[in-house]
């Protein structure tokens, strides 16, 4: 059997013992079941009052749009104006994200709204981020039905919405809130960590967004009563 | 009572330029201690070792290593056989316990001659001026291997009269590389090309080193190029020594 | 003597002629070059990172057989199939059985060496089904029936004029008298066209970066998004990838990523780093109904008991090849090979073996830049040595060249013979350059004289001059 062969081949060439030596998959099984963070960068580790600039400005590096928003309440209309602003489709799809749905859209009447995942026709799409990280300027995405994975890749327009409060230093910190949310060793469909627009530099070493994905990003931070995530 | 270095001057110096084993060793001299030449030096074993032939290349090691005993240090004006000396040797000797503990011992006592001026002997004078434009080439050995840049630098910084000037791309390889440039010699060519036009874009009036065989990979080009660049062995300005025409350069020709 | 199916030397020279190559090469060390050392600077803890990166790897290639297993029991968990395979033709077959299980017609591909290595398109496609590579510089070497020249930019070797000729060449549906001026006007053609091809795949097939033993996860890392739309909308998602790639845990995977994309175009993150952890679960609106994960051996389990067992650390980065001056001079297909530049130079021998390849690892002035930029710290210099001592060994090498190395040995190993031969040797050529300094042209050097003069020597060897001046004061 292939897969006997191969890990047989392995285990020859690591010179393995037979029987297997009980230490060494002890110590496998110990790496996998605690959490051994490695060198984090100070710049991954800054006081929350300076990872939301640190976001923001990575993100408008990588070519996406930053808006604020005083509030969640406010989300609605920061989206009307920037699809207004850049001649977009005030027709959003989105998923079953509760707190999306809880939104006072009837405030921007004009926008209209479709759920369900992305299909080839839908312009512009609408998820909530589960986190960011402030070291890279990344947005956190967890499938389902509540951000459904194709919002994030199909229409050419994607505006995210994430929480003030729930931008982290660190990659690590996110995945300690995945693990938080899910437990241990979970993880959902597809975790998606989007950094900018979708981008490419094949023709002729020349950058251009939109090769695939989206070509326009644009991210809503909004503040909440909460206190930040994470570390302070 | 002063140090005793062996100079090792590296085959290219023996062979193709002695005028920089003497300006080494006026330098070291200079720097407060005694030189002597061990007798029984060849070749540092590199060019068998970068072919494979590890058996000659221990041979070579050993038979170094023998030739230089007694000595409190052991210099060589060139980055890469220092560094051949100093890190591959140890390498080379793996599986005879005690001859890495030898090798081990020997490859303390191995510096390259700018790195040795500067950090051992903290040389801050030297005997030599020059007036007019120098660029200084990298080369790979001494900058990946050994860390050295700035210690030649500090030292023409002390050349009366002498003005440093960067060469662009100043990390990339000339093309030289050993037997490289002859194995290869057309991708040789398309490197050692990038280099030229970046020192002629600098425009000094010479192009210094501390690898011999870079410097003759670079003045080759240069001189069938037709530039007026010359090339020398950083020592040989360091020192004062400039009799000699530069490398590959005719004794007729006038200028530095 | 073997027929070298390779042929680098005259290829190598191909590609120095070749114009619009070396335009395009000529962009490395402004673009990637550059950016990489900009991100560098950004980041002060860079050379710790990598240090930890290299531990990582380490770690994980002395347990690779109980990571893979690891690996395997929690992807099952979340549903996916995993498939060993020890050969290419093993990968190739289980591959075909899952597409033609899953009556595909058409199948979708982002970008993986890993296939290009057991020649996966070619297999399907005699099979009958249609494959399309999504990841632009991939589909632009695909329509141009080439193989990639970089392991993250495929197209490196190409301009956007050439570009623009074969999309006009081949899209014989579109306008012939339609804009393709700029890259941007390339690129929106490719993403209409290959949008279709998206949404009509019957299976997607991507490479991967990491397979996270600790969650079961793959992960693809892009800029483009395309790796993700194959692994999203076909009904079949395959992941191809070869042995080494799995990592112990998310942290261990967080440092990789750390490091990745700043070492291969300079970028803090690229624009999608994606985790998949099986198909559609319950109330999934989107993805994949089947996911399939073909972890391949093709020689690399034989590796790791080798004294080149470190090529396994590679993470795919390409800073390697964007710092090596050969590359930077010949470009990717000089070097016949699906692994390009000094990463390529270590492990195609070790998939194709040395006799075919024996150039590569020769090819190498041994700077030592690629050692310096690898983000794990693979000593590539040291190994291509040790696949020169291997040459050596077999004695492939041409008989000029060892004769002469052996000559060299002969007399450096008798310190009076080599004294007395070089001074009659170094003699002879200075009177032989007749009071010139340089030789433009030398029989016995032909060459380095073909493009460089070659410095006479001063006359005299150092030692015969030291003798003469110092025996006399001596004690």
């Amino acid at each position: 059997m292939s897969r006997d062969r191969v890990l047989a081949t392995i285990r020859a060439s690591l010179g393995c013992s037979e029987p297997e030596d009980e230490e060494r998959v002890a110590a496998v099984e110990r790496r996998l079941a605690a959490p051994l963070r490695h060198l984090i960068p100070a710049c991954a580790s800054r006081p929350h009052s300076e990872r939301v600039g640190q976001f923001t400005r990575s993100l408008r590096e990588q070519s996406a749009a930053v808006i604020e928003a005083a509030a969640p309440g406010r989300i609605p209309e920061a989206i009307a104006r920037y699809l207004g602003e850049a001649g977009l489709p005030l027709r959003l799809k989105l998923g079953a994200d509760p707190f999306l749905a809880a939104l006072p859209w009837q405030e921007t009447p004009a926008l209209e709204r479709l759920q369900g995942p992305a299909g080839p026709g839908d312009a512009v799409a609408l998820s909530s981020a589960g986190a960011g990280v402030a070291e890279t300027g990344t947005l956190v995405l967890l499938s389902g039905r509540d951000n459904p994975t194709s919002l994030a890749f199909l229409p050419e327009t994607h505006i995210i919405a994430v929480a003030e409060a729930a931008i982290v230093g660190a990659l690590e910190d996110a995945f300690d809130l995945v693990r938080a949310r899910l437990g241990r060793g979970a993880m959902p469909r597809s975790l998606n960590l989007v950094s900018g627009p979708s981008r490419t530099g094949d023709i002729g070493g020349r950058i251009v967004l939109g090769a695939h994905g989206p070509r326009r990003l644009a991210v809503i931070v909004y503040k909440t009563d909460e206190g930040a995530v994470g570390a302070p | 009572m002063k140090p005793r270095v062996g100079l090792f001057v590296t085959c290219l110096v023996d062979l193709m330029r002695p005028s920089v084993g003497f300006a080494a060793a006026k330098l070291i001299e200079a720097s407060g201690c005694d030189v002597a030449v061990p007798a029984g030096q060849t070749c540092c074993g590199q060019p068998a070792y970068n072919s494979g032939d590890k058996a000659d290349a221990r041979a070579l090691a050993l038979a170094t290593m023998g030739a230089c005993d007694g000595c409190d240090y052991v210099v060589a004006p060139s980055g890469s056989c220092a560094a051949m000396m100093k890190l591959h040797y140890p390498q080379l000797m793996a599986g005879d316990e005690s001859a890495q503990a030898r090798a081990r011992a020997f490859a303390l006592t191995v510096y390259e001659l700018s790195s040795f001026l500067v950090t051992v002997r903290r040389m801050t004078a030297v005997p030599g001026r020059f007036d007019g434009r120098v660029a200084y080439h990298d080369a790979c050995s001494g900058l990946r291997e050994l860390g050295i840049a700035a210690e030649p630098r500090r030292l023409l910084a002390q050349v009366a009269g002498l003005e440093l000037v960067e060469m662009a791309d100043r990390e990339s390889c000339c093309g030289f590389g050993g037997l490289f440039s002859v194995k290869y010699p057309d991708i040789s060519n398309a490197l050692v090309e990038r280099t030229a036009a970046a020192a002629r874009a600098a425009d000094p009036q010479l192009v210094l080193g501390g690898d011999l065989g870079c410097l003759m990979n670079i003045a080759g080009k240069l001189a069938r190029q037709g530039s007026r660049i010359g090339c020398r062995h950083v020592a040989e300005v360091l020192a004062g020594e400039l009799a000699d025409p530069p490398i590959a350069h005719d004794a007729l020709e006038t200028g530095p | 003597m073997t027929q070298r199916m390779l042929d680098f030397e005259a290829s190598a020279r191909a590609a120095l002629a070749d114009a619009s190559l070396q335009r395009a090469l000529a962009g490395l060390p402004g673009g990637l070059v550059a950016e990489r050392a900009a991100a560098k600077a950004r980041l002060p803890e860079f050379e710790a990172l990598r240090d930890a990166a290299r531990d990582i790897r380490d770690h994980t290639l002395r347990n690779l057989d109980l990571y893979l297993k690891a690996f395997e029991r929690r992807a099952a968990a979340s549903g996916s199939r995993v498939h060993f395979a020890s050969t290419a033709a093993e990968a190739r077959d289980a591959i075909l059985a899952i597409c033609r299980a899953a009556n595909a017609t058409l199948i979708a591909k982002g970008k993986s060496m890993v296939s290009e290595e057991i020649g996966l398109n070619s297999h399907l496609e005699a099979a009958g089904a249609e494959v399309v590579e999504t990841d632009l510089g991939e589909y632009l070497v695909q329509l141009r029936g080439e193989r990639p020249s970089h392991i993250i930019a495929p197209a490196i070797h190409i301009d956007q004029a050439q570009a623009a000729a074969d999309f006009r060449r081949r899209h014989t549906h579109l306008a012939q008298d339609r804009r393709l001026e700029e890259a941007p006007d390339l690129v929106a053609e490719a993403r209409a066209i290959l949008r279709e091809k998206f949404l009509a795949a019957d299976v997607g097939i991507t490479g991967v970066n990491f397979l996270i033993a600790e969650t079961g996860a793959a992960v693809i890392v892009t800029n483009e998004g395309n790796g993700d739309l194959v692994a999203l909308l076909p009904k079949v998602h395959i992941v191809v990838a070869s042995i080494e790639k799995v990592v112990p845990t998310l942290e261990d995977a967080a440092t990789l990523i750390r490091l990745l994309a700043r070492s291969g175009t300079g970028q803090d993150m690229t624009a999608y780093t994606t985790f998949l952890a099986g198909p559609k679960r319950d109330g999934d609106p989107d993805g994949p109904e089947a996911c399939h994960v073909v972890i391949v051996d093709n020689g690399r389990a034989a590796l790791l008991g080798s004294e080149f067992r470190e090529v396994l650390r590679c993470i795919r980065c390409g800073a390697c090849m964007n710092h090596c001056p050969v590359y930077n001079a010949v470009g990717g297909h000089a070097y016949n090979s699906v692994y390009a530049g000094p990463i390529g130079a270590v492990l195609t021998p070790a998939l194709i073996g040395l006799g075919e390849a024996r150039d590569l690892p020769n090819a190498s002035s041994f700077c030592g830049r690629c050692e310096e930029v690898c983000p794990v710290k693979i000593p590539l210099p040291k190994l291509m040595r040790s696949w020169r001592e291997v040459d050596f060994a077999r004695r492939e090498a041409p008989l000029a060249a060892r004769a002469a190395l052996e000559a060299w040995a002969f007399c450096a190993k008798r310190p009076r013979l080599y004294h007395l031969a070089t001074r009659l040797a170094v003699l002879a050529l200075k009177m032989a350059a007749r009071g010139r300094g340089a030789f433009g042209s030398f029989p016995l050097a032909r060459g380095w004289t073909r493009h460089r003069d070659f410095p006479a020597p001063q006359g005299r060897t150092f030692h015969e001059l030291w003798a003469k001046t110092k025996r006399g004061a001596s004690a």
